[in-house]
């Protein structure tokens, strides 16, 4: 019985960490593409990027209650989100590279949305009842990340010269940063292995087609990764993540537990 | 239970469902929250009046307003309650009653319209009838809107910009 007790106690806390990770994702994802509030090339962008950031932060919030009720450690969301050290966060470095240009920004939003979509589809069908409303909700949502980033980075590779450089620069610096999508740390092994998330094995061909059909559209090509860039989901982080935690904590660490 | 207690239960929720039913969404003032199909049930717990309510975006910032102008309007009405969020099963517009959809039209902006057949990923077209000349000669000027469940369109026969509430 206690052995029975124990691996219950050993799932909770995994996927406790899984769905931090993925909560993680979200969150900063959604706070670079917040950066561009005011920034973008034009008045139907400024509306879009801001729009896509909104959804993103309330799946993350969605997600990091979820964590702080699995934890049962009295933290809430925003202690999860706003309170801890930059070692403790464990989203992928992808997310939080900065936004360059137009291009990188959006290839950035593509690659993860292109992962996101195949991944709530499983958890919609997997074992665990709330994030299968999370990922109900989240599937629609991001449809609409993958067609409005599909689309432009068709219209940047199919278009001028200039477009099309920036895009193939965004790739070369970006395309080594997607393997860490489909890196499985032991908690989120775990979680797999009970049922609760979908497995690498099938998210990384769902990812593949997708990447491969818009890729084919906007006349650029797959590159072939030979150094992965990994680290974040292990708390090592780039030095622009830093500057980005600093942005988004401001408000929480100087004034600790504001809320409106 | 005394005699008639059910009966006074039973009038009880009834009003406070039309209480709760009667919210106004912040965004779009014309809309109740039945018309928009986000309040899911109202139920007697013990006394207190239940309120449940579905999300419609996972971000969207009206949510907690709509949560808390139920909870006082049932507290204004005389009754003890909370709100509850739900979100399994998860709203779709489909949930929009006839006479919300209707507002809408009134109101300039196209009820949810199902996307095509088209099975491609990118570059799908939708025929979103305009609200002012019921015209299907429209086109989609962005996926985004004043709000995260709107897209904007423009009608090519009567020249007007129009909001649609995206299909979700």
């Amino acid at each position: 019985m206690l052995a029975i007790a124990q691996k219950a106690q050993s799932l909770n806390d995994h996927l406790m960490r899984s769905v931090v990770e993925i909560a993680d994702d979200h969150l900063i994802l959604g706070h670079r593409l917040s950066q561009w509030c005011g920034h973008a090339p034009m008045l139907e962008e400024d509306l879009s990027m801001p729009n896509m950031a909104l959804d993103l932060i309330g799946q993350s919030r969605s997600l990091y209650s979820y964590a702080a009720k699995l934890e049962g450690a009295g933290r809430s969301e925003d202690d999860l989100a706003f309170l801890r050290s930059d070692t403790e966060y464990t989203n992928c470095l992808l997310v939080e590279r900065g936004n360059e240009d137009f291009a990188h920004t959006m290839l950035r939003q593509f690659y993860f949305a292109a992962f996101m979509k195949p991944f709530w589809q499983r958890v919609m069908a997997g074992g665990d009842e709330t994030l299968q409303g999370i990922a109900g909700k989240a599937v629609k949502e991001i449809t609409y990340h993958i067609r409005h980033a599909g689309e432009w980075l068709v219209r940047m590779g199919d278009g001028t010269a200039e477009s099309a450089e920036r895009l193939k620069a965004a790739i070369e610096s970006l395309h080594p940063y997607t393997s860490e999508l489909f890196w499985i740390s032991d908690a989120r092994a775990a979680c797999v292995d009970a049922g609760l998330l979908p497995s690498t094995d099938v998210l990384q061909p769902a990812w593949n087609n997708m990447v491969s059909e818009v890729f084919t559209q906007a006349l650029v090509d797959i590159p072939e990764v030979t150094y992965p860039l990994l680290g974040g989901r292990q708390g090592k982080h780039t030095e622009e993540f830093g500057h980005l935690l600093a942005e988004l904590q401001y408000m929480q660490r100087t004034y600790p537990g504001a809320q409106w | 239970m005394k005699p008639g207690a059910e009966n006074q239960a039973e009038d009880l929720l009834s009003q406070a469902t039309a209480v709760a039913a009667a919210v106004a969404d912040p965004e779009l003032p014309f809309l109740t929250v039945h018309d928009l199909g986000i309040l899911r049930e109202v139920r007697l717990e013990q006394g207190v009046v239940v309120a449940q309510v579905s999300p419609t975006y996972s971000g969207c910032p009206a949510v907690a307003v709509i949560e808390n102008s139920i909870a006082d309007a049932l507290q204004q009405a005389g009754f003890n309650a909370r709100v509850e969020r739900v979100m399994s099963p998860p709203w779709t517009t489909e949930w929009i009653t006839e006479s919300g959809r209707r507002k809408l039209i009134d109101n300039g902006i196209a009820p949810p319209t199902a996307p095509g057949t088209s099975k491609s990923l990118l570059f799908a077209t939708q025929a979103v009838k305009c609200p002012y000349c019921e015209s299907d000669n429209t086109q989609k000027i962005s996926e985004f809107g004043s709000t995260p469940c709107k897209s904007q369109h423009r009608c090519n026969r009567c020249q007007e910009p129009f909001d649609h509430f995206k299909c979700h």
